[in-house]
């Protein structure tokens, strides 16, 4: 069923009153409609079921080949990188309740989204991600604790973007998807065959820019992969306030393929990120994936989602949890034994400790770092006011 | 020395071209910059001998042609950016803003963005709405970028080349309606910093302080002051983010006197902060309130209105006299 089959959506031309019932209708029917479209759900590429079972069908066929190298190592490196993540993760949020960060953004629940995209990537590939791409950023060898900067205040992003090939975080929803289009047509003019990748989630899908990457990656037939989380929800705001069709069918609109992966499987991840990052290396411009996951916790620390969504609806994703379903599946395969997963435990226990002992220890910037880095090639206005803010603090120092 | 007499409009084409010539990573975008020329014909023939790849037309997002010109800064690539009209900027204003102007501080120094953006601004070319704007005391608030306008062809030619090679972002405004004007260009001359105000005409009873489009207008009124016997400095601010207070102090502690003129809205214009900063710097100095000639606090009028919103020789010798009665 297409949103533009339904009848209701035509027009009706009749006196006021009629008119007024049939605007009310046509609302209603266009909700129903889009509802119907979201839950008519397309299969997913999945390669592991909640259960922790391989599976092989025509959904994932094309992709099954982009992990057939992947070893029982292999499986156990990503878990690792999953579990680590998550502590991480809890441990940031439990940082920010303390009071010790302004704010943090939680990715519980998408870990595996972010490290199988994450895992696929070559050294030399870039990624632009929101601020929430902490596995991301794990896997691209950035120290976790770099992250918690901009969360603390003490910075807007504490790393080189261009040590790991990992840039900054960006917070103004989908800007960065068209930093990324940009990158990714300056990377084929240099006639490289790295590849970019954008994260962005499924209310940024909404903004102009997102849109307008589209449009100029596909018209430049630019190296980019868009990476899109739908975790269902945009703070409050459901999938069906941003999208009538599923999200991975936009990009047919744009003349270049969608496709729609279960999110929570890293394996279905990994091969369908490699299957677009190929794409891009071998020119055929770019791809959406759409990551079909769910975001476990609050859009970020300042939020209540117990406030807009149900008890029911965690729970249910709560079964298909990613980190819980590779476990189960190391488990019965035998890749992975109980020593393994002691060892992750106390090396989770580490990172978890570090992570507070640098969290705690983080130096508040010198003050004059405000006029610093503000133009690469000096600005008049800066220093005249640096020099007088100086002289302003040097009072003080003067009156003791 | 190598002096050649041409428009404004052929000194941006030329020095467009010296730019893609010098450095490969020098990219030109926008909206029909290729074929077509741009619709002033800026980059006249620029697509023809460099070729799509460095001359780009681009698809009618404007959003989508800064973002996109910030990752290949991000690359490497210096984008010299085409925004088709000032009142067609607004769409890219917020990736100008949040993105353009921030990322050199929120990487702590360590990638720079390097992008110009030239914007077609002000009026009096009779144009229909959005197409006369003076939007450049929004971007002169914005810490992060640099914001200049030329008003001689000379200008034309070494301040975009200074534009471009400069490692910060700037927006580069142009004076539509002087496109055509005339004027020596000397290619090979070593021109001062992109932000020093220039003294266009030396008098001593009051300074005029001006840019891109007024400092036409404000000339023709000294040489119309200098029939009454009253001897008016004109300066060419040049840059709007930095302003060369500095300079702009040494003529009004000579001239004891300060009109600043601009076609932008008067009300938190550009000449507000030069009124408030150039009374700080020379309050014993001064003589008379710095006075401000320039827009209504209304939408650009109907083209037809055109001659009665744009600060003309009158309005500006009326300032003149208010500030010499002090």
């Amino acid at each position: 069923m297409t949103v533009e089959s339904t009848a209701a959506r035509k027009p009706r031309r009749s006196s006021g009153t009629k008119r007024a019932a049939a605007g009310a209708s046509t609302r209603k029917s266009a909700d129903s409609a889009a509802a119907a479209a979201q839950s008519a759900e397309p299969q997913l590429v999945q390669l592991l079921t909640p259960e922790g079972e391989r599976v092989e069908n025509a959904q994932n066929a094309e992709f099954l080949p982009y992990v057939s190298d992947i070893t029982a190592e292999d499986l156990r490196g990503l878990y690792r990188d999953m579990v680590l993540t998550r502590r991480f993760d809890g441990e940031a949020t439990a940082l920010q309740r303390q009071g010790e960060l302004g704010l943090w953004a939680s990715l519980l629940g998408q870990e595996a989204a972010q490290i199988g995209s994450g895992r696929a990537l070559r050294e030399d590939d870039y990624v632009f991600p929101t601020y929430r791409e902490h596995g991301v950023a794990w896997c691209r060898d950035v120290d976790p604790t770099n992250l918690l900067g901009m969360f603390r205040g003490v910075n807007h992003g504490g790393w080189d973007p261009t040590v790991n090939n990992f840039h900054l975080y960006t917070i103004v929803i989908g800007s960065q998807t068209l930093h990324a289009t940009g990158y990714a047509m300056g990377v084929a003019k240099d006639g490289a065959d790295s590849a970019v990748i954008a994260y962005f989630g499924d209310g940024a899908s909404s903004q102009g820019d997102v849109n307008e990457a589209f449009t100029f990656s596909a018209v430049y037939n630019a190296p980019v992969v868009f990476f899109c989380q739908n975790n269902q929800w945009a703070i409050s705001e459901p999938t069906e306030r941003q999208m009538r069709v599923p999200l991975y069918q936009r990009a047919a609109g744009f003349g270049f393929p969608g496709v729609r992966v279960d999110g929570n499987d890293v394996l279905a991840c990994l091969a369908v990120t490699r299957w677009a990052l190929e794409r891009a290396r071998r020119g055929d411009g770019p791809t959406l994936v759409e990551a079909f996951t769910y975001r476990m916790g609050a859009h970020t620390t300042s939020d209540d989602p117990t406030r807009y969504r149900r008890d029911e609806e965690r729970a249910a994703w709560e079964a298909k949890d990613p980190i819980e379903r590779l476990k189960a599946h190391l488990l019965a395969s035998g890749d992975a034994d109980e020593e393994f997963f002691a060892a992750l435990e106390a090396e989770s226990e580490q990172l978890g400790k570090r992570v507070r002992e640098v969290v705690r220890a983080m130096p508040d910037p010198d003050t004059m770092a405000i006029f610093e880095n503000v133009y690469a090639d000096g600005h008049a206005l800066v220093d005249e006011e640096r020099a007088q803010f100086a002289a302003y603090l040097a009072s003080f120092e003067e009156g003791h | 020395m190598t002096v050649e007499k041409m428009s404004i409009a052929k000194a941006l084409n030329e020095s467009l071209r010296k730019a893609l010539e010098t450095d490969p990573k020098v990219l030109i975008m926008g909206e029909d910059v290729g074929k077509l020329g741009g619709v002033f014909r800026i980059t006249d023939g620029l697509q023809k001998d460099f070729g799509e790849e460095r001359v780009i037309d681009t698809p009618l997002a404007e959003s989508g042609i800064v973002g996109t010109a910030i990752g290949l800064a991000l690359r490497g690539y210096r984008p010299v950016v085409e925004i088709q009209f000032d009142g067609f900027v607004f769409p890219a204003y917020d990736q100008i803003v949040t993105q353009l102007a921030k990322m050199h501080a929120r990487a702590l120094g360590k990638v720079k963005m390097p992008v110009v953006i030239r914007i077609p601004y002000a009026g009096g070319i009779g144009a229909v709405e959005h197409h006369s704007e003076s939007p450049e005391a929004l971007f002169a608030h914005v810490p992060g970028l640099k914001v200049v306008s030329p008003s001689t062809p000379s200008d034309a030619y070494w301040m975009l080349q200074q534009a471009i090679q400069s490692d910060d972002p700037v927006i580069f405004f142009e004076p539509k309606r002087r496109y055509w004007d005339k004027g020596e260009v000397d290619v090979e001359a070593i021109p001062g910093a992109l932000h020093e105000a220039r003294v266009a005409l030396a008098g001593t009873d009051i300074t005029l302080a001006a840019y891109g489009p007024m400092v036409k207008v404000c000339l023709e009124a000294a040489a119309a002051a200098a029939e009454e016997g009253k001897s008016v400095e004109v300066v060419d601010l040049r840059s709007m983010s930095p302003i060369d207070f500095d300079g702009l102090q040494r003529s009004v502690e000579k001239t004891r006197r300060l009109v600043v003129v601009h076609e932008a809205p008067v009300f938190l214009g550009v000449g507000s902060e030069i009124a408030a900063r150039i009374t700080e710097r020379c309050f014993y100095h001064l003589e008379a309130p710095v006075l401000r000639v320039g827009g209504f606090h209304a939408p650009y009028p109907p083209a037809r209105l055109e001659d009665e919103y744009l600060p003309g020789l009158d309005r500006v010798l009326d300032a003149v006299d208010r500030s010499l009665a002090f």
